[in-house]
């Protein structure tokens, strides 16, 4: 699989996790895009700095080449599957125990 | 210096993030059952995908800019530290702006 299809996958089982395996919702909270919104922004920063210096390099047999602040876009996805599912099991582990 | 390349930028995630800890008590680091059960089944998913990334060559790393420490599945410590300071850093985010909309649900209330 290349990494723009492992990148797809990964946002879809974050998307499963967050809405149905663990019903946190959070795609649907204004809380969550917010602060991913604030995340982005360090997402680009950080990733300018690994690629533009070459410290990461990608092989371009396995993305689709469109690429953002240095990095593929695949990237986007990579950081979006990372953290919706972590700030969803965040939520989860929070939550009360109800009676 | 060269070898820091990578490590600068967990600096810079971690300088970038871990002050909620302290101006606006995000209180992310003491709960750190909490954090830990949220992270390590993700941090493991993400090491998975890292190895089988590194071993089909779809990523690879400059070594000049790496400290040169390889864990499990050739994988360098970096990537290691990356999948625990990222996501508490996104943890610290989240909590950062329900401090600050505290009107705001985020389903744990």
């Amino acid at each position: 699989m290349s990494y723009t299809q492992i990148a797809i996958d990964a946002v879809i089982l974050a998307l499963l996790l967050d809405l149905f395996a663990l019903r946190t919702q959070l795609v649907g909270r204004k809380i969550f895009w917010t602060s991913y919104l604030i995340i982005l922004v360090f997402q680009l920063l950080t990733n300018w700095w690994l690629t533009s210096r070459n410290i990461v390099m990608y092989n371009a047999h396995e993305i689709i080449g469109k690429r953002l602040a240095g990095a593929p876009v695949e990237d986007l996805l990579f950081g979006f599957a990372l953290i919706l599912s972590v700030q969803s099991l965040w939520v989860h582990f929070g939550r009360k125990a109800r009676p | 210096m060269l070898k820091w390349s990578y490590m600068a930028m967990l600096a810079f995630t971690i300088a970038g993030s871990f002050w909620l800890e302290i101006v606006l008590k995000v209180r992310v680091l003491l709960r750190w059952k909490r954090w830990l059960k949220s992270i390590l089944p993700i941090a493991l998913l993400f090491v998975l995908w890292d190895a089988y990334a590194i071993s089909r060559g779809h990523w690879y790393f400059d070594t000049k800019q790496i400290v040169g420490i390889y864990g499990p599945f050739h994988i360098p410590l970096e990537e290691y530290l990356f999948f625990v300071i990222v996501p508490i850093a996104a943890i610290m985010s989240f909590e950062a702006v329900r401090g600050v909309k505290k009107h705001w649900l985020a389903g744990d209330e």
